[in-house]
């Protein structure tokens, strides 16, 4: 039973002016109404002047409907997207630098593997790697790597694009 | 063709005058000398020098009231700055129409820490409708006229426009615009129909409806509208503080303001009802009290403008996004071709009620030797019959002017509602005294609030601007010490004010007229004078020093629970 009032993960994809000050009301209505931001990823899309912010959220479907709502209406805000209940496409980056002792290197390098993911800096004692992918896969990759010894983990937070009609 | 350049400062101004304006309250400084000087050239604009920024923002918000056009503010960088913020967020809590310039330093030294820099954009970013920071001397003129139109339109607000020095400073030319176009700003006027229909279902099937009205009826000059429906239906209403006025408070179907200082028939009408139609609220918490257990026997209409309001602190059965005035066009539209015919007699036991909530707890409080400040507030009712503006600075002043002053229209009644600030109440006065030249104009104060911007009385003498000021004097910080003594034992900490001005020998030090009342007797004497007279007055009612507001819920409770005389 949901009634709307269960606490979930949302991915909001805003298109917005690409002016002074815009991150900063974004995050300002964030901070200021006690919403909560679990990701948040900010760059230029092919139109010109528009940028894209993709922004993970949770709460439930009141507070979510309140965001929607000042999200848009804030002035620099052009467009607010939610891809709950519609098909989309969901990836993102992660670089994750990771212990890599003579032991266990050939068990990291099957992993990457299995993740179709990269090897992209190699020192002595260490393998830095790059995997894009779903939230599933990373959590996957990452639960799998943290026995080995994970050193440092850079992410991009979430992007996501609604899939075209079939 | 020439192509004329003129300096920055100058198309600022011929800017203002295509928007309109015809005054703005200001205060000069190093970062805007540039804007004087073109200002003191132009015939259409006059300036009224305040004493204090925080009094221009308050002047411009009352004079955007009393006349329905937006306010306009003119200060210089840093603290000049920074001194507006409280009367923005005022102005924002309020949706107030407002345009505000700010100076700042130059664009090269910006983020230096340079004199008098401050990022007002920044602190102003949560309390304004939108602002802007003006880099180049060609997005001028653009950013004027936007800044109008986002502020006047939707839901109004303030709207912040940051002006360097080197940009009013710099020439270019001045091509007026006719029209904003925003891709991102589209407010929504025109309600859903279907929506519309439901409504009129649900107010024939209703027995006991009640309209509940705001702000947003002032806002989008839709008192008539919201007569008619009342009328057409009758169906009792109420407003929320900001509402007052957008009923006639001498209609039969009038219940006063509902609330933690609501009347006993207006909060009882909200838990008894069956159809609660909002109209331009938001449901703050100061008028629902407890929400789980606000209107919970009625389905719930909301008509508002913003989306963001429906739906915050209240779920509502019925959303209907659009303009009061409009929206309520519609529906008596549509209700004209519904049957009303029986209506006064299937409405009578519900009017019945009312009646009989209205007749066992009426406002009302005991006469003693001493003033009581209701006493003062009906008197100034009685003598202006109504007809005039009122303003209030905030706390027991406030709520003895909303509960014992008979507002019977529109933009009559200015205070500061959502932010709730002390020492709105004098600059507010000002301000609407300059927008309505012929109109009495009275701030009703009290003695701590009244001291927050008792500076503006030297603006009130050097524009003469005849305000007149009641300050009901108890020698507390009333609306706290109410709370102490009700919710904190009677430890009245930190809110007896011992030492105040004779703030008749003040009166008379800015040149203003002085009175003083002791005595109940005194009091009408007292205000006949004030009101003869064509200068600013301020008015010292010493009043029962302990006197309550009444009826009172307490925070946070249901909205039926409440204390009372």
């Amino acid at each position: 039973m949901n009634n709307g009032t269960e606490n979930k993960k949302h991915i909001l994809s805003l298109l917005v002016e690409n002016e002074l000050g815009v991150l900063s009301r974004i995050s300002g209505l964030f901070s200021g109404r006690g919403f909560n931001i679990e990701s948040l990823c900010v760059a230029e899309t092919n139109e010109e002047n528009i940028s894209r912010v993709t922004l993970v959220t949770t709460g439930d479907m009141f507070i979510l409907e309140q965001i929607k709502k000042q999200l848009n209406k804030l002035i620099s805000v052009v467009k607010v997207l939610e891809f709950t209940g519609t098909p989309f496409v969901q990836r993102e980056l992660v670089l994750i630098k990771i212990k890599a002792k003579q032991e266990s290197k050939a068990e990291i390098l099957r992993l990457v593997d299995i993740f179709r993911s990269r090897i992209i800096d190699v020192s002595p004692e260490c393998y830095t790697i790059e995997v894009t992918g779903s939230e599933d896969k990373i959590i996957a990759l990452l639960d799998l790597l943290r026995p080995f010894g994970i050193k440092e983990i850079a992410r991009t937070g979430a992007i996501a694009l609604a899939r075209e009609k079939k | 063709m020439v192509i004329i350049k003129i300096k920055g400062a100058e198309i600022l101004i011929k800017a203002l005058e295509d928007e309109g304006v015809e005054t703005i309250f200001g205060f000069p400084g190093g970062a805007v000398i540039d804007i004087y000087d073109e200002l003191i050239k132009s015939e259409k604009i006059r300036h009224i020098l305040v004493r204090h920024e925080q009094g221009a923002v308050h002047a411009a918000d009352g004079y955007a009231r009393a006349i329905s056009k937006p306010g306009v503010c003119l200060v210089t960088s840093g603290p000049g700055a920074t001194n507006t913020v409280t009367g923005i967020a005022s102005a924002y809590c309020d949706s107030i129409p407002m345009v505000i310039l700010t100076g700042q330093v130059n664009t090269s030294l910006i983020g230096n820490d340079a004199f008098q820099e401050v990022d007002i954009v920044g602190i102003t970013r949560p309390c304004t409708k939108h602002n802007y920071l003006v880099k180049d001397i060609k997005d001028l003129a653009k950013t004027i006229k936007e800044a109008f139109y986002i502020a006047t339109t939707g839901r109004p607000g303030p709207v912040l426009v940051d002006i360097p020095k080197d940009v009013v400073q710099a020439f270019a030319e001045y091509k007026p615009l006719k029209n904003v176009k925003m891709r991102s700003y589209n407010p929504t006027y025109e309600p859903n129909m279907k929506q519309l229909d439901r409504v009129v279902e649900m107010i024939k099937n209703s027995k006991r409806p009640l309209i509940f009205a705001g702000g947003g009826i002032i806002l989008s000059n839709a008192s008539k509208e919201l007569i008619r429906l009342a009328r057409k239906i009758q169906a009792p209403v109420t407003t929320t503080l900001m509402g007052l006025g957008a009923f006639p408070a001498s209609d039969p179907l009038w219940l006063g303001m509902l609330g933690m200082h609501g009347t006993y028939r207006a909060n009882m009408s909200t838990a008894e009802c069956d159809l609660l139609i909002a109209v331009g609220v938001r449901f703050d918490d100061r008028v629902t009290g407890k929400t789980s257990t606000f209107a919970s026997k009625a389905k719930i209409v909301h008509i508002d403008i913003d989306p963001t309001s429906i739906s915050k602190n209240i779920v509502v059965h019925t959303p209907i996004v659009g303009d009061c005035r409009i929206t309520l066009e519609r529906l008596n539209k549509l209700l004209g071709e519904e049957d009303f015919k029986g209506i006064k007699a299937s409405r009578k036991p519900w009017l019945d009620q009312i009646e009989m909530w209205k007749s066992t707890k009426p406002l009302a409080y005991e006469q003693s030797d001493t003033i009581k400040p209701q006493f003062v507030v009906e008197k100034i009712f009685e003598i202006t019959k109504g007809d005039a503006i009122i303003t209030t600075e905030v706390g027991q002043n406030q709520m003895w002017a909303a509960q014992f002053y008979n507002f019977d229209k529109p933009n009559c009644f200015i205070t500061s509602g959502g932010l709730g600030v002390m020492g709105f109440g004098l600059p507010a006065a000002i301000g609407a005294q300059v927008a309505c030249p012929d109109k009495l104009v009275i701030d009703i104060a009290g003695d701590g609030s009244i001291q927050m911007n008792i500076q503006e009385m030297a603006t009130a003498m050097q524009f003469h601007l005849p305000v007149k000021i009641a300050i009901l004097n108890n020698g507390y910080l009333g609306m706290v010490r109410q709370w102490q003594e009700l919710f904190y034992k009677k430890c009245y900490s930190c809110t007896e004010m011992s030492h105040t001005p004779d703030f008749v020998k003040l009166a008379e030090a800015y040149g203003a007229v002085g009175l003083r009342a002791t005595k109940p007797e005194e009091v009408v004497p007292v205000l006949k004078k004030a009101f003869a007279s064509d200068k600013p007055v301020i008015m010292d009612f010493v009043v029962e020093r302990e006197e309550g507001v009444y009826p009172m819920v307490p925070s946070g409770a249901d909205i039926t629970e409440m204390l009372l005389v």
